[in-house]
């Protein structure tokens, strides 16, 4: 499995090779790229920070999980931190199954738990200011769904 | 009997409480027994400005989430996790 934290450019053939299976009739690529605004506002760039041991693990759970609950092949998880400039990709995915359904599947479910557990935050920066988003999605700002919240 | 060491606690802080801290890594002495609520609480007398912070941390101890009421071994790693945000 291909987990890691890095401040390199994150590079799709590396993911899509990461999950390659003789057993696999479909591989599901996700990026998640810098958008231009958030919330009405122009944003200029992202900097993103990691806790990156702790956060290569937490994805390496939830990887193992996804294979596990969604009878996946291969799954690779990439996040990239530091400045990243529009345009550049901060999350790269690839999953790798017998059908198409379950690579779907699982993937949406690995983009969204990745989100609400992995301890990795963005800060927005924009002409006038800046702040660190602390993510709605976040399992910090939900209804503690594993009682992880003191 | 080790039961009367002190215990050390290595905390780590990132993006908005880091910031407001002005460090990433704080060393806590602690007592043996003490949970993570016990000692964010001697965090906070040091440094009361990150109180406000406290509503949506999350905890993770040796890079496991735990609840705030879990015991810190000596010698651990506890961070305070903000709402997260990647992706």
């Amino acid at each position: 499995m291909l987990i890691k934290v890095t401040t390199d450019e994150l590079r799709p053939e590396e993911a899509i090779a990461a999950v390659a299976s003789p057993a696999a009739g479909a591989i599901d690529l996700f990026l998640g790229v810098v958008r231009d605004n958030n919330l009405g506002r122009r944003v200029g760039y992202l900097v993103y920070e990691a806790y990156p041991s702790m956060a290569e693990k937490v994805m390496a759970e939830i990887a193992e999980e996804a294979k596990a609950t969604f009878g996946l092949e291969e799954c690779a998880v990439l996040h990239r931190t530091g400045r990243l400039e529009i345009g550049e990709t901060s999350l790269l995915i690839a999953i790798s199954s017998g059908h198409r359904a379950s690579a779907f599947d699982g993937g949406r479910w690995l983009v969204d738990t990745i989100k609400k557990k992995v301890p990795v935050w963005k800060k927005e920066v924009w002409e006038d200011g800046e702040a660190w988003i602390e993510g709605p999605e976040s399992m910090g700002m939900q209804q503690a769904p594993a009682g992880l919240r003191g | 009997m080790a039961y009367n060491r002190p215990v050390t606690v290595t905390v780590l802080l990132f993006a908005s409480i880091a910031e407001a801290a002005g460090a990433r890594r704080i060393e806590i002495a602690s007592a043996p027994g003490e949970t993570v609520a016990d000692v964010r609480e001697r965090l906070l007398t040091e440094r009361p400005a990150l109180r406000r912070f406290i509503p949506t941390l999350m905890y993770a101890l040796n890079e496991e989430y735990v609840r705030d009421d879990a015991v810190v071994p000596d010698g651990a790693t506890l961070a305070l996790i903000p709402p997260v945000s990647g992706g």
